[in-house]
């Protein structure tokens, strides 16, 4: 009864199917593909979709990153790696260029990714058609028949009622032309870093038990009007009031003295690599 | 500085594990995880349920190691559960083999070997039995004796069926030709933990999900369907409790005789075979009535939870627009415990980039509307 954990906690059988609904996922970009997700020791919405990627892709010689709303030092990415670390006995490292891995909540780095790496993100409603569609029956046939007309109306419904595009984060994207997907909850501002990516992005749902992938240079485009265009978070005139970065996605943060906003880089590892000399804006 | 919760995360989650030990021993009693197996019946019964996974002593050290709290233990076993690999699969077991500790139908005052009350909580009064602060073991033991030489003698005249070869209380409707005949089904059923649900569900598919749900929530839904959010009002057919046989073919010899297979123990079932009557139009045109039935199963005694089940595995069979428990997606969706508290809890993460999102969105909002104002 007290057995020890295999390497990177599942048997290899859960591996390779994991691994096989990753390769489908890959070969129809966009395309949520179903998989047997299993239980994992760290809740359901805490990121199992993305861990399980993690795991069943992760070997002895890779390099992990995990970040969790832009941060490192995060407790669900210290616990996320803690696992990782705990079963499979590898290298994590805060780097971004280091990674071979990179496990991340809601955020692309701010580091450009390159071909020898993977991002995983994790997500939590991987339906970029539930708000006006709540069955699932239901939206894959309007996946299969390519019929988004739901996800143009909300758009434009938004575009009525507030006079632009009102999404947050989660801004629904058109991939290889053929499925519009769930970015996850990054913001908008990375959006355009999944278009033509040199690494491989791959998205899991634990809880909704699906896998879908952004394979490398794959056009990805924000869904948008030709009078209404795709418009990302703005930091205009704002700068990290630590490394004095622009044009990344900043915190705000607030001086409990005086009450004043202040920003600081989102990326702690790139916030940081910065103050110590060690990437340049 | 303000607080900027990115650094530090190591030493405040190695802090925040060690507090959670405290609070479970810092009265300084040491539960026995032996106590729990054998005294938390209730418990241990309903996390194994919920879990998929029958194994009372794991239960009970999931349940010492969550402090009694269920949807925690449920989720320790699950998460081990993952990491098992699949040995062996088990003969098909029947219920009609089920050796029966307790067993009555609600449909029928006389049922072939009698209702049989065994142990149940039905007709206790839930008054707080005070007696219980201050129980001695030697008196325990001689009341156990004497009630265990009685029972064996009540055993040797009990009636003309065996316990673990009663007839079923629906073969009687069968006979009569209220109730439909189906040929058995014996064909590998789907199996969700392998391959994930898909729409329209399998029965099967349904029925494994209902029996790993949330007892709380299968209760509730059942619940519903019965108050006014459904079109069924079932009477209890047959509701059985009791020990069913596993057994398992030779791993060379997988095609294997029944003669031939390994017993390699029992496991402690609810059953609950629900009555429905149901419309169905004759040939002629003419409307009749006959019966239809709805079927719940869990590990364990949990009656309440096996009654549901069999209520919404009927809802589901008759899907209905109005009613969302009869919707198969609403019901098996939000009924697993681990998926539920696993998304609800979620919210309590740092949701910094999304809120710097819907902040940076509902400021432009108010920046349009300022615009617009004269």
């Amino acid at each position: 009864m007290r057995g020890t954990y295999h390497f990177a906690f599942f048997d290899e059988g859960s591996k390779r199917e994991i691994r096989r609904a990753t390769l489908k996922a890959v070969a129809i970009p966009g395309y949520q593909v179903p998989f047997a997700s299993r239980e994992m020791p760290i809740a359901r919405g805490w990121g199992t979709g993305g861990l399980q990627l993690t795991l069943s892709l992760i070997g002895t010689t890779d390099v992990l990153k995990v970040i969790d709303q832009g941060a490192d030092e995060s407790v669900n990415a210290i616990n996320i790696k803690k696992l990782v670390k705990q079963t499979a006995g590898i290298e994590v490292t805060d780097s971004t260029a280091e990674a071979t891995l990179i496990q991340s909540r809601h955020r692309i780095p701010e580091v450009p990714l390159t071909e020898r790496q993977i991002l995983i993100l994790q997500v939590p409603l991987p339906e970029p058609l539930r708000k006006i569609e709540k069955s699932e029956y239901a939206t894959q046939r309007l996946h299969a028949d390519k019929q988004y007309s739901g996800a143009w109306l909300m758009l434009f419904e938004q575009i009525m009622k507030f006079g632009h595009m009102s999404t947050g984060a989660d801004h629904p994207v058109m991939v290889h032309d053929r499925y519009v997907s769930a970015p996850s909850p990054i913001p908008k501002f990375d959006n355009p870093k999944m278009n033509h990516s040199h690494a491989l992005i791959l998205l899991g749902a634990g809880r909704e038990k699906k896998i879908y992938a952004v394979p490398p240079y794959t056009k990805v485009v924000s869904l948008d009007f030709e009078d209404y265009p795709f418009r990302v978070e703005s930091f205009e005139h704002k700068s990290c009031h630590l490394c004095g970065a622009t044009g990344v996605y900043l915190d705000e943060l607030h001086q409990p003295s005086t009450g004043e906003a202040y920003h600081q880089c989102n990326d702690t590892s790139y916030c940081l690599e910065r103050l110590n000399g060690q990437v340049h804006a | 500085m303000a607080y900027v919760a990115v650094k530090g995360g190591t030493e405040a989650i190695e802090h925040a594990i060690e507090r959670l030990k405290y609070e479970r021993i810092r009265q300084g009693t040491i539960l026995d995880v032996q106590h729990i197996e054998h005294g938390l019946r209730g418990l241990i019964d309903q996390v194994m349920s919920e879990s998929s996974l029958y194994d009372e002593t794991l239960a009970a050290l999931a349940i010492k190691q969550s402090e009694g709290n269920p949807e925690e233990a449920v989720f320790l076993l699950r998460a081990y559960r993952s990491t098992l690999p699949r040995k062996h699969y088990s003969r098909v077991a029947t219920t009609a083999q089920m050796d029966v500790e307790r067993r009555i139908s609600a449909a029928f005052k006389d049922i072939p070997g009698g209702q049989l009350l065994g142990a149940t909580v039905d007709y206790m009064h839930r008054l707080l039995d005070f007696s219980l602060l201050e129980e001695s073991l030697p008196e325990l033991a001689r009341w156990r004796e004497q009630f265990e030489q009685q029972s064996s003698a009540t055993a040797a005249n009990a009636s003309e069926f065996a316990l673990h070869q009663l007839p079923r209380v629906i073969d009687l409707l069968r006979k009569e030709g209220l109730m439909a005949s189906f040929p058995e089904h014996l064909g590998e059923p789907d199996d969700v933990t392998r391959e994930s649900l898909q729409f329209p569900s399998t029965r099967s598919q349904r029925l494994q999900v209902l029996t790993r749900g949330q007892t709380g929530a299968v209760t509730a839904l059942g619940y519903a369907v019965l108050r006014g959010y459904g079109a069924l009002h079932p009477a209890v057919g047959e509701l059985r409790v009791g020990q069913v046989p596993i057994t398992i073919n030779h791993p060379l010899d997988p095609a294997g005789e029944e003669e031939d297979a390994y017993y390699i123990g029992d496991i402690k079932l609810t059953e609950a075979e629900m009555l429905i009557p149901h419309t169905v139009v004759r040939p002629d045109g003419k409307n009749e009535l006959e019966f239809v039935i709805g079927y719940g199963i869990c590990y364990g005694q949990n009656e309440t939870k096996a009654i549901a089940m069999g209520i919404l595995d009927n809802a589901l069979e008759t899907p209905h627009p109005n009613f969302p428990p009869h919707d198969e997606e609403f019901v098996l969706y939000h009924i697993d415990c681990v998926e539920a508290t696993g998304f609800i809890s979620h919210l309590k993460m740092p949701h910094y980039v999304t809120f710097q999102s819907d902040l940076e969105r509902v400021r432009h909002t108010k920046v349009e509307e300022g615009k617009e104002a004269p």
